[in-house]
């Protein structure tokens, strides 16, 4: 009786999938029409999309004809600079870290360490071309040009720039607080790497 | 003069009453039950996929990945902020890392061979409305929703399951009273965000937050199915 039931229960609940599944292909959904499997096609061959930019334009190559381009071609505010930062912490950090140094977490579990953006050969880099390791990646490095908007490229090479400015200040543009509040920091930082040594760390 | 006792002897015994009591009976609670275990059986996980791990052909874990290695979610649902659908990865994204980081191991051997072949990866889906659903993520993450008030933990999901039923009454529940999920909007990524992280409670900052950002979800039919 009870295995009954729960039967034509089943059958009931069964009924409902008609209209759930319907002949549309949802995104990325598996086709069998196509040899690979996939109901999202690849564009065709030099087709561009209707936003596109012009691939031979500066603004794509971040190059001009002094070589890479010097200047942002858009506009840098704080909140395009907001938009570099949270988007080099999403899509570079995993790698260069926060700072810029090269130790981010997936460097620790064995990718090749990058440079750090603090040693004078990248300091000396114009900001173009930035935006085309962001694009078109360097050595063992991937594009991000999939994951990362145009714009959005800008942005994290602006925010690349910040991070070196930060970390290379002169002293003698600081504000007396801040130089005072330097001072210290430097003291406590070479009394604990003192302790550290006599704690036995190399 | 027991001869003259009727040819056609009594059919129904005296217990008959009795089943026929017992059939009524038990006839309805068979109704009765019927509908009780439909009803148990719509909103239960047989028929809802609720909290059922799914298995890939990659065993991709989001525990080790984002808790782990803290990648944020966005690395890989790269259009999870302006689309309706949030993406999910394609082979590329995973050798960005995995071109050498446990490059030669065969847990990632079908990764590397969609990637020498160019033939996609097949993930199998484990979140999957009806057709005639129309859902869309980008209003939602921009309104402040967090992955977490729908997907639940998935930072901590070594496979991911589907945490919330995804009926109609789910999503009703939230377009009637958002004040009960809505968090501040820069912590929508954040999966370990909690209410008192803010030092209020969820009404509390929920309503605050409610009126800030204007939120009005619409619980007509067409809102959904169109
Ligand atoms: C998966 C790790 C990884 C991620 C993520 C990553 N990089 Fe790199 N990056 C590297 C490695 C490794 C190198 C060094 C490549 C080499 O020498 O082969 C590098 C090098 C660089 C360089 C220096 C190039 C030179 O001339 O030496 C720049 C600039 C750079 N990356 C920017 C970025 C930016 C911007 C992002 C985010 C969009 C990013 N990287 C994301 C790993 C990464
Ligand atoms: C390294 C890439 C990567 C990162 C980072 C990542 N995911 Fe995923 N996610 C995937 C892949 C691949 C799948 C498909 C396989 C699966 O379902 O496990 C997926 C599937 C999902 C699904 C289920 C999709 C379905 O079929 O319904 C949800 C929900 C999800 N991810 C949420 C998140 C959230 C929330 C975060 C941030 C905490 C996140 N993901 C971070 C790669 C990633
Ligand atoms: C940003 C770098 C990065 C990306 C992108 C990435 N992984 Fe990983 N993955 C790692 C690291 C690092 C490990 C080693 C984990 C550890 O040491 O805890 C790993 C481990 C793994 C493992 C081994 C089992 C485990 O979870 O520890 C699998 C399987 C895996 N990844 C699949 C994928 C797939 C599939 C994708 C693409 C959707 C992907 N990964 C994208 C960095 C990455
Ligand atoms: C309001 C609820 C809600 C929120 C918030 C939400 N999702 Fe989803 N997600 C869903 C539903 C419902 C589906 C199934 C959609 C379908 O079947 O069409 C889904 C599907 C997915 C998928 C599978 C691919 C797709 O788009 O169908 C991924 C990946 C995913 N979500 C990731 C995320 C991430 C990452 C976040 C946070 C940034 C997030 N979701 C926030 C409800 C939500
Ligand atoms: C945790 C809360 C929550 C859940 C769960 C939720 N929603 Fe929403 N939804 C919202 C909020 C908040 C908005 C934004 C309303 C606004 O902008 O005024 C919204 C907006 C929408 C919109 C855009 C239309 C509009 O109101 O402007 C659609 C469509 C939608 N939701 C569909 C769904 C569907 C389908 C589900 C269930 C699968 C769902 N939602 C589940 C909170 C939620
Ligand atoms: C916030 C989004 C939302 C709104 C508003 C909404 N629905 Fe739905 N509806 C859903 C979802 C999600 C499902 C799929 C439920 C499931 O998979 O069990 C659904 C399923 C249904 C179904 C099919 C049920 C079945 O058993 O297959 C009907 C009929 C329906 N809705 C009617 C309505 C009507 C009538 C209204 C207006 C009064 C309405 N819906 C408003 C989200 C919505």
């Amino acid at each position: 009786m009870f295995g009954l039931l729960a039967l034509a229960a089943l059958v009931l609940v069964g009924c409902r999938q008609d209209m759930h599944n319907q002949a549309k292909f949802e995104p990325y959904e598996k086709s069998d029409f196509f040899l690979d499997g996939s109901s999202a096609r690849v564009p065709p061959a030099f087709t561009v999309a209707r936003d596109s930019v012009d691939p031979t334009s500066s603004i794509y190559t971040g190059e001009d004809d002094n070589g890479w381009m010097s200047a942002v071609p858009y506009v840098v505010d704080e909140a395009f600079l907001h938009r570099g930062q949270q988007r080099f912490d999403i899509y570079c950090s995993p790698c260069h870290d926060n700072t810029g140094a090269g130790n981010g977490m997936i460097v620790q579990r064995g990718f090749k360490q990058p440079p750090s953006y603090h040693e004078q050969r990248l300091r000396d880099m114009p900001i173009g071309y930035f935006y085309n390791v962001a694009t078109n990646g360097y050595g063992l490095m991937s594009g991000y040009k999939a994951q990362v908007k145009l714009q959005d490229r800008w942005a994290i090479a602006a925010w690349v720039r910040v991070l070196q400015r930060s970390q290379n200040v002169p002293e003698g543009s600081l504000s007396a607080p801040d130089r005072e509040q330097l001072r210290h920091d430097l003291q406590n930082a070479e009394s604990s790497t003192a302790s550290a040594h006599a704690a036995g760390a190399p | 003069m027991t001869d003259n006792k009727p040819e056609t002897a009594q059919i129904f015994g005296k217990g008959s009453n009795q089943v026929v009591w017992l059939t009524i009976i038990l006839g309805l609670a068979g109704v009765a039950g019927a509908g009780a275990l439909l009803f148990i059986i719509d909103r239960g996980p047989l028929h809802t996929n609720q909290g059922v791990y799914v298995n890939q052909d990659v065993p991709f874990s989001h525990d080790h990945h984002t808790e782990g290695l803290g990648l944020d979610c966005r690395y890989c649902h790269t259009s999870v902020e302006d689309s309706a659908f949030a993406g999910i990865p394609p082979t590329a994204t995973c050798m960005n890392c995995h071109k050498t980081v446990w490059a030669n191991t065969e847990m990632l051997e079908p990764v590397r061979d969609s990637w020498q072949t160019g033939q996609p990866l097949e993930w199998n889906r484990v979140n999957d409305l009806p057709d005639f659903v129309y859902f869309n993520h980008s209003i939602h993450v921009s309104s402040g929703v967090g992955c977490e008030s729908c997907h639940g933990p998935v930072n901590e999901m070594p496979l991911v399951y589907q945490e919330h039923s995804l009926q109609m009454r789910w999503c009703l529940e939230c377009h009637r009273s958002p004040e009960d999920f809505v968090r501040p909007k820069d912590e929508v990524f954040n999966l370990d965000w909690e209410p008192s992280d803010e030092g209020m409670s969820q009404k509390e900052l929920g309503k605050k937050l409610v009126a800030e950002y204007g939120l009005e979800p619409k619980q007509n039919c067409s809102t959904c199915h169109r």
